[in-house]
């Protein structure tokens, strides 16, 4: 007891706690921004590398994951030109350059297109979307939210990061010695039987997937830690804003589904390496097994990759639209809905594969997943009803959001039920259904977290107008490169094909021309990120007036996160209570009496 | 006081346990011991569904080819597997007694039972080489199509049940490596006096790990060798 009140009483006064020889976190005792460069260039990044402060981990993550968005968007857009015309270009034409097998021999067309989509792929989804939202905003806003200095382990922060630099070096020295052609699900008995001559790559990206299994695990479980012990005094569950329940509701399921892809992978390489057999039909092992391995993460991982983006949504509406989030209760509530369900719908995945009753089972447990999705698209509706809207870029593309996820989401509809599964799988339609949900629901709601959260993160404001262009450009180049592809999958186009009829080449066409619009929006986003670290104005403490504990820190924060603990004496949304009316943005801080820090 | 090997400690002759403070992100430290556990358990979480992915594959070949499954176990010898079974309960306690030495301040003891640990440990891993894999290997009994030779096999799906055995034992006695190399840090921390009735934490989670390797051999060993 004697130690808690000694500890209680360095809180006051920082420099006191840091003298302890043996507090080997928090080695910086200043009060400066956590971006202040100290010494020189190699020094920096040296204590960049080496860091346990979450808000640079979170920072270094946001690069990487934005580096290799771009890296797989330019594989997506050489899929898009090669299927501007109905046959393949001419062998080597695009890609033959760099993508060339070990023997030096330019690649057959088909081949190439294989490598390039499953490079789209395998990079979207194992490094970009998945770490996206938790790990880059995440590690640096959970903390934050939570009124914490850290997350639990900051330590085990670091070597998840760095973990998950190797497992994306190990992905991309894949592609450099040639890329996998296995596409980003790597079912047997394809992914044991292909690119003998080399077949090195395969095991180097089944290698890269199971080593940032381990960097998202890891992530998971420190987020989970820091939920239950790091909230500030006076935060109940129901006193966190709806972004840390997404956060926590993604992290339980990277703790409960990663695991078994960790050992499915495992198991995927032994076959490989040693032909034990285990999913091998010759000797009695079964392929299908696989698939039930494999999609028992990988479903629930769906869920990774749209829970974080629902918290993101549910921060931008509110705060934009300065009204209390309808429903915070049922929005919570959901998040975990959405966790307990995406456990037990792994076998719409193989419909084909499964017997009637089994498959009609998955069928009706699958629709389960639209009633807290349905939920939580109606209370952020009813949010918006009668708030006082502003069309900030986050807005903008929440609003976007709503509009593309609520697509993504019904077209899913007849994807699990049966009857009209049958016809649909494996089509375009599905290709346009997940990008609807992952680009649509993950990537817009990610870009809308960045442009929300960047003046916190940097201390520098964007250009609001540009961002606004740039968003309206992805929008609209986003409706055309997909609402096409719904068509083409009804009319019948197959996915994963380098070549079509004819008769689909004036929709793949548009396609193409949306994708590149696409790629405008991306490139002015860009170029407003650019320039907001250039030349943007300093940011205020709370650019939008929002409530919870992030805007209450310095732009952008100091090391230690507060100045004093902060001491929780309203909800994240309580708008209608603690702001005065005919309030403005620019009048924040809001008067201090609501804001007091913890005295101890 | 008076078992703590003589330090270079410039702060003073009190212990290290005894200066312990809380990483400064934690309230007390009572927080961060409840928060390392927490953390400890998730994580043993995840250790489960890992291995529940060969359990899984053991029970779907199991039904489909359970002569292969019999085969194959009659080649193992359920004293080795007993004997290696006992090791490990062994270690578990003496683990387990480790704690409650840390937590009465009896360094001697602490240290002495972690030793024992590691020890049972390496005999775990020596009986599993020297009296299970080499042999089995030489005879042809190895995982898969590459390397599964054994020429009096009588069921064709016995490579695979060589598979299930080789990959479930190997990951759990790469488990036990690291849950060695685990226990000997606490063991080199705990020689520094780092261990003391107010901080075992790291004495305790690794303890948690440990304990989950056993229960993996409780159930690996019934599975493998008994029930043929």
């Amino acid at each position: 007891m004697s130690e808690h009140a000694a500890k209680a009483d360095g809180n006051e006064d920082m420099s006191t706690i840091d003298h302890h020889g043996s507090h080997a976190l928090g080695g910086h005792h200043d009060e400066g921004s956590y971006l202040s460069l100290k010494g020189g260039i190699v020094s920096t990044m040296w204590a960049w590398a080496t860091t346990i402060d979450h808000k640079k981990l979170g920072v270094m993550y946001l690069a990487a994951v934005l580096t290799l968005f771009f890296l797989g968007g330019v594989a997506a857009l050489a899929v898009r030109v090669e299927l501007f015309q109905p046959t393949t270009m001419v062998n080597g034409k695009i890609t033959g350059q760099v993508f060339q097998d070990a023997g030096g021999a330019v690649a057959a067309g088909h081949a190439i297109y294989n490598r390039i989509f499953t490079l789209h792929g395998a990079i979207m989804v194992f490094m970009v979307i998945v770490p996206g939202i938790p790990s880059a905003l995440g590690n640096f806003l959970l903390p934050i939210m939570l009124g914490a200095k850290d997350v639990a382990f900051p330590r085990l922060n670091l070597l998840s990061w760095w973990v998950y630099v190797v497992g994306s070096v190990l992905g991309v020295v894949s592609i450099i010695m040639g890329g996998v052609d296995t596409g980003w699900t790597f079912y047997t008995p394809y992914s044991t039987s292909t690119d003998w001559d080399v077949y090195m790559r395969v095991v180097l990206m089944i290698g890269a997937a199971f080593v940032l299994g381990f960097s998202s695990i890891l992530t998971g479980l420190n987020f989970v830690v820091t939920v239950h012990k790091l909230r500030a005094p006076g935060m109940g569950w129901f006193d966190m804003p709806l972004f840390v329940w997404a956060i926590y509701s993604t992290a339980i399921i990277q703790v409960l589904a990663t695991p078994v892809i960790g050992i499915t992978l495992l198991l995927l390489i032994f076959e490989r390496l040693f032909h034990v057999g285990i999913f091998d039909p010759a000797i009695g092992g079964d392929p299908v097994l696989f698939q039930h391995f494999f999609w028992f993460y990988s479903h629930p991982v769906v869920y990774v990759m749209i829970l974080p983006a629902f918290g993101v949504i549910s921060e931008l509406i509110t705060v934009h639209s300065h009204k209390k989030i309808f429903g915070y209760r049922a929005m919570a509530f959901a998040s975990l809905g959405v966790a307990f369900v995406s456990f037990l719908v792994w076998g719409h995945h193989m419909f084909a594969s499964m017997g009637e009753m089994a498959s009609a089972v998955f069928s009706a447990l699958t629709f389960l997943v639209a009633i807290p999705t349905a939920v939580k698209v109606f209370n952020w509706v009813a949010t918006l009803y009668k708030g006082s809207i502003q069309f900030t870029a986050p807005m903008v593309y929440a609003l976007f959001f709503l509009f593309l996820f609520t697509i993504g989401g019904l077209t899913g509809l007849p994807l699990g039920t049966l009857s009209t599964d049958l016809h649909l799988h494996d089509s375009y339609f599905v290709v346009a259904h997940f990008h609807y949900v992952m680009m649509g629901g993950t990537i817009i709601s990610f870009v809308a977290g960045i442009h929300h959260w960047w003046p916190k993160m940097f201390g520098k404001m964007y250009n609001e107008r540009w961002a606004i262009i740039g968003a309206c450009l992805v929008f609209v180049g986003f409706n055309l490169t997909f609402f096409t592809q719904f068509i083409l999958g009804t009319r019948g186009m197959p996915r994963r094909y380098a070549t079509y009829i004819p008769e689909f080449t004036n929709l793949h066409q548009l396609s193409t021309y949306g994708s590149f619009i696409l790629l405008l929006g991306f490139l002015v986003h860009l170029f407003v990120f650019i320039h907001s670290l250039v030349a943007g104005r300093p940011a205020p403490k709370n650019p939008w007036g929002g409530l919870s504990l992030e805007w209450e820190t310095d732009s952008p924060p100091i090391e230690h996160n507060f100045h004093h603990e902060p001491l929780v004496k309203h909800g994240p949304y309580d708008f209608e209570t603690t702001v005065p009316p005919h309030w403005d943005p620019k009048d924040y801080p809001i008067p201090a009496s609501n804001f007091t820090a913890a005295k101890h | 006081m008076s078992t703590l090997p003589a330090q270079s400690n410039s702060s003073g002759d009190a212990p290290l346990w005894k200066k312990y403070q809380a990483a400064n992100h934690y309230r007390s430290k009572e927080e961060e011991f409840d928060a390392c556990k927490l953390g400890m358990w998730l994580f043993l979480t995840t250790e489960v569904l890992l291995f529940a992915g060969i359990f899984v594959g053991y029970a779907v070949f199991r039904m489909l080819y359970p002569e292969a499954w019999a085969n194959g176990s009659s080649y193992l010898d359920w004293r080795w597997g007993g004997l290696n079974t006992i090791v490990l309960l062994v270690s578990s306690y003496t683990m387990a007694v480790s704690i409650h030495h840390a937590q009465l301040n009896n360094q001697a003891a602490l240290k002495r039972n972690l030793l024992i640990t590691i020890l049972c440990g390496a005999a775990f891993i020596a009986i599993k080489l020297t009296m299970e894999y080499i042999p089995k290997w030489s005879a042809g009994k190895a995982p898969g199509g590459s390397f599964f030779s054994y020429p009096f096999a009588t069921d064709p799906h016995e490579p695979l049940w060589w598979g299930i055995y080789y990959c479930g034992t190997g990951i759990h006695a790469l488990h036990v490596l690291i849950g060695m190399s685990l226990i000997f840090w606490v063991y080199m921390k705990a020689r520094k006096g780092h261990y003391g009735p107010n901080h075992y934490t790291g004495v305790e989670v690794v303890g948690l790990y440990w304990h989950l390797v056993d229960l993996i051999w409780i159930f690996l060993f019934p599975l493998l060798y008994l029930i043929g």
